[in-house]
């Protein structure tokens, strides 16, 4: 068995076996952020566009999922398709926008549209605003296994994340994903060479759009809510700071950087109170001064060096 | 009691003056994020927390040092200055030559400590700041009462703008600025220190929010969250207006913020969001902005 | 393409990484005390907006009836307390209250101010059975529409706040009005309530605009009142929000013309405004410090650990959690649902509640007082702010069980 496969063998039985040891729901709310990481990995590490407002999409999954399950009565895989489709869509009209735009535009755009979308959040009825979507159900899969149970939904979330991830895996390993990768090296050449790049930025940002959606209504299954926070730039934040000390560009970096921050944030959050922003704020500043590689960049650097492979 | 279109006198004027107002701080501080992005290339997120720091810093100093009102007007702007020059010197210059994202990201991590700091110092529900006795009170004008500070803010405001256009459009320094804008390395071959022009930049840019700051104390809640919601606001207003202009963001900013007063007495549900509608609208019929030279 | 292992190995260390979360939830059983420690959660306002309504207070009023308890009762049960900021955000408070259920054998939470916190936690207790007691938060849905079985309503709610105070005003003349409603569960919750009121003794709503919590200027909103003509502008909003309101209210020269009706204010709120910008404001309470000897013995004990008098919440959270301490004395387990069968049964008589009952839909009914601010020569004395102007008794104040949507009334 090739050492790659090993690797990730030996992940897996550590997750399955998690939630033991430790809280499933926490366990999850990493599991979730990890995958929103991803998701927005695709479009920042590998195509090179820094979306300033991926909790957009995040968010509107939580409340189209959350929607559909409290009032539609839909089944969770259902919900999670609907809660996925609607953050691509989405996707699709964002990125539309903003690819108009290079650089620090568009990244001004996206955020911008998030902030809209986010007074239209506080607006609808429907989102229950301030109070949040509460009471979700989180339902029985397939009439069989009940998903109230935290250890069942445990599995059901680490199967979600795994799919996702796999997908992600699958489309930076592809001839899609060198294209993604030329764009962000030099654009200009990839035009030269015949590419529409501005169909390649857009499928990219559906796709991430869509995978961030998917781990949105995840999470609104794990909590039983959705609420502004979820759409909040607050979260957009977040996640680019996961993806940044965790690694830009690397397929570990987000999950390493999610799973860091969520259980700070979780540690920290009583006893410091404001003072995670703070932290939040060092650590961004450390990692773009000091660190752009993110942990997994670094240690892949070091692991280059140590055994005499060139990159 | 007259109206317009169904809405009584009082309440349109009433609305338009307070529109007149946030566009005043949306020029005030998308004229110093222009005026950075001109120089450095730089986003600077942490406008927004620079102007909380200011609007912060005279309640500590009214709270604490018995600073009034005017005082404050005068030294808080140069000591935000002051910390925005500390920020460029130690770690935006070493950004210089990356890709400009991390310009943005390192000032995103910025606000997010000072905002965190002073939550923690204060909290959130707003710090009281008393509107100064020479500027209280409101004129009657019979159609409408005219609350004397707001006033105050909306002359100042356009003062400051001018000058500021003044100092970059017609005098010897702002031509310096602007030729290190264009071609910094020709003009350092002239001689002109380049990195001290882009230094006191940042620190002017910066000065500016805070003086906003200042003004908005007695205004609005002073409160660590204040910056914030703002900051975005005037992102969009920068990406209509082009950052290629000082006249630019000046006037898009004032007429953003009527336009958003015009929306709450009229269709007050969209208020929140009619600037950045606004900004899909030109980003898909003149995308470089309504002032902008495409960079 | 070629994953070190090295990686993959770190990689994987780090989701089950570092803190661990261990200890699975300590379960209640009928007849005994889970693990001999009786826990009470105060989830509140730490820094924003409410904060001096609840806040660290109210974790200094819990922590005094915990101690007194002991030291009064000699139980054989142990009690400790923890507390967290929900920070006005549902999800927060809802996910606290879950882990804390999880993972640390929290038998009972209590204050919650925030109405949509509330509104969260209370399906999380009702879905882990434990038990709630809101002090702090003021929808009436939290009996009614959305009332469970672990749910308490203890100090207040919006109809009580609107069938008192704002009847009151009505009768006065002050016959139109318009809302300045902070836009959630609580604003929306008393503006409904108080319209109804309203509407019933005869008066006219001219309009309503709502803001959003914590919101940063109120100019906008307070113009819009202004040209409404409306005799009374009704605050649906608390804390924070009613301070800015009426201070800017000031500002424009909107109090030449027309009153303010502060639907829900505290006293905390009184001692930053001023009694020059808010004497004979007309107001609804269920506690004032200064009322009798019983009363001032309490606030004087609370005053010297706070440095403030107790606000109707902070009185709300100490009684509440003697009630609850009291009830489990009596029925001799921490089990949610025999606790709440004997805090209905036992009757509530303490500084803050004389007569006090806890109904079927969880809705603890006690005297509510109406209550006038002084003018700044009336007041002899620090915190002598309000004149008692009426008493009304439990049954009339409150929602009848008649009125009910809550399932667990009977019909």
């Amino acid at each position: 068995m090739s050492r790659t496969a090993f690797g990730y063998l030996a992940a897996f039985l550590l997750l399955l076996a998690a939630p033991f040891a430790l809280y499933p729901v926490l366990l999850m709310k990493v599991l979730c952020f990890a995958l929103f990481a991803c998701a927005f990995n695709l479009l920042l590490g590998y195509t090179g566009l820094l979306s300033f407002g991926h909790a957009a999409f995040f968010g509107v999954a939580a409340y189209i999922a959350g929607h559909a399950l409290k009032v539609w009565g839909v089944p969770a895989p259902l919900g999670l398709l609907l809660g996925s489709a609607a953050a691509a869509a989405l996707g699709w009209v964002i990125g539309s926008l903003a690819i108009r735009r290079q650089g620090i535009y568009f990244a001004m755009i996206t955020l911008a549209l998030a902030q809209m979308l986010y007074f239209v959040f506080v607006q609808m009825p429907f989102t229950g605003a301030e109070d949040g979507l509460q009471g979700v159900p989180r339902g029985s899969l397939f009439g069989l296994v009940d998903l109230d149970e935290d250890l069942n939904l445990y599995y059901f979330v680490l199967a979600v994340f795994i799919f996702g991830f796999w997908l992600i895996h699958r489309t930076i390993h592809s001839p899609f994903g060198q294209i993604l990768k030329a764009i962000r090296e030099n654009e200009a050449r990839a035009v030269s060479l015949g590419y529409d790049v501005a169909k390649y930025k857009l499928l990219a940002f559906v796709i991430s759009a869509g995978l961030a959606g998917l781990a949105g209504a995840t999470k609104v299954l794990v909590f039983k809510f959705a609420t502004l926070t979820d759409a909040h730039w607050n979260t957009s934040g977040e996640v680019v700071l996961m993806t940044l000390l965790g690694g830009m560009g690397t397929v570990l970096g987000p999950v390493v950087g999610a799973s860091i921050i969520v259980l700070l944030q979780d540690e920290l959050a009583d006893k410091v109170g404001s003072l995670v922003t703070v932290i939040m704020g060092v650590i961004f500043v450390v990692c773009v001064l000091a660190f752009r590689r993110g942990i997994v960049g670094e240690l892949r650097a070091l692991h280059g060096r140590l055994t005499g492979n060139r990159r | 009691m007259s109206e317009i279109f169904g809405i009584p006198i009082q309440a349109l004027m009433g609305q338009l003056m307070l529109g007149l107002v946030n566009g005043s701080f949306y020029a005030v501080l998308s004229l110093g994020l222009a005026v950075i992005f001109g120089m450095l290339n730089i986003i600077n997120f942490a406008h927004g927390a620079l102007y909380m720091t200011g609007a912060i810093l005279a309640w500590v100093g009214l709270e604490h040092l018995g600073i009034g009102y005017w005082w404050s007007l005068l030294l808080v702007p140069p000591v935000v200055g002051l910390l925005g020059i500390v920020i460029e010197r130690t770690m935006l210059r070493w950004l210089y030559r990356l890709d400009h994202l991390y310009g943005l990201l390192l000032t995103f991590g910025l606000a997010l400590i000072l905002e965190g700091f002073f939550r923690d110092q204060y909290g959130v529900s707003g710090l009281p700041y008393s509107i100064p006795e020479e500027l209280s009170g409101a004129i009657n004008l019979g159609f409408m009462f005219l609350p004397k500070y707001r006033v105050w803010v909306i002359l100042v405001s356009l003062a400051v703008c001018f000058s500021t256009w003044y100092l970059i459009e017609k005098t010897r320094l702002g031509a310096y600025l602007r030729a290190a804008t264009e071609n910094p390395q020709l003009t350092q071959a002239f001689g002109i220190n380049v990195p001290l022009m882009v230094t006191l930049t940042y620190g002017f840019g910066v000065a500016l929010a805070g003086f906003a700051g200042v003004l908005a104390a007695p205004a609005m809640q002073v409160s660590p969250l204040m910056g914030s919601n703002l900051i975005i606001v005037v992102f969009a207003v920068v990406v209509i207006g082009g950052m290629g202009s000082i006249l630019g963001s000046i006037v898009t900013g004032l007429m953003l913020g009527v336009i958003e007063g015009l929306a709450k007495v009229f269709y007050p549900e969209a208020s929140a969001t009619v600037v950045f509608v606004i900004m899909v609208v030109v980003l898909l019929v003149r995308p470089a902005g309504l002032f902008g030279k495409e960079r | 393409m070629k994953v070190s292992f090295v990686r993959m190995a770190v990689a994987a260390a780090m989701v089950p990484a570092a803190v661990g979360m261990s200890g699975g939830a300590l379960a209640q059983a009928k007849g005994k005390i889970s693990g001999d420690v009786v826990k009470i959660g105060v989830l509140t306002d730490m820094s924003g907006v409410y904060s001096d309504l609840g806040g660290q207070g109210a974790v200094i009023a819990v922590q005094m009836a915990i101690d007194d308890f002991k030291a009064q009762h000699k139980p054989k049960f142990d009690i400790k307390m923890v507390y967290a900021d929900h920070q006005n955000k549902a999800d927060v408070g809802s996910n606290k209250v879950r882990e804390w259920y999880d993972t640390e054998g929290v038998d009972m939470v209590t204050d919650v101010l925030n109405s949509g916190v509330a509104l969260a936690v209370a399906k999380v207790t009702q879905e882990k059975k434990r038990v709630l007691m809101v002090v702090g938060a003021g929808s009436t849905r939290l009996t009614d529409q959305d009332c469970t079985p672990n749910t308490v309503h203890y100090a207040y709610d919006t109809y009580s706040l609107a069938n008192v105070a704002g009847k009151a005003i009505v009768k006065n003349g002050g016959n139109t009005w318009y809302f300045l409603t902070a836009d959630y569960a609580f604003g929306q919750s008393l503006e409904k309530d108080a319209s109804d009121v309203i509407k019933a003794n005869g008066g006219k709503i001219l309009g309503s605009v709502r803001h959003p919590l914590n919101a940063s200027d109120f100019s906008s909103y307070l113009l819009q009142a202004q040209a409404s003509k409306a005799k009374i502008i009704g605050l649906a909003n608390a804390g924070g929000d009613t301070i800015n309101s009426i201070k800017v209210a000031s500002e424009f020269g909107v109090t030449k013309s027309q009153s303010l009706a502060g639907l829900l204010m505290f006293i905390t709120d009184i001692h930053s405004l001023g009694l020059q910008t808010t004497q004979g404001m007309l107001l609804t309470s269920g506690f004032y410090w200064d009322k009798d000897d019983e009363t001032r013995k309490f606030s004087k004990r609370f005053f010297e650990k706070a440095k403030r008098m107790p606000t109707m919440v902070q009185a709300g959270d100490y009684s509440a959690v003697t009630t609850y301490l009291k009830a489990i004395t009596a029925a001799g387990t921490d089990d949610a649902a025999e606790v709440m069968k004997k805090m209905k049964e036992l009757p509530i008589n303490d500084f803050f509640a004389k007569g006090g009952k806890i109904r079927v839909d969880g809705r603890m009914v006690h005297d509510m007082y109406l209550m006038q601010v002084k003018k700044p020569a009336e007041s002899k004395y620090p915190w002598d702010y309000y004149t008692i102007k009426g008493v009304v008794a439990g049954n009339d104040a409150f929602q009848p069980l008649a009125l009910s949507h809550c399932p667990l009334v009977k019909k």
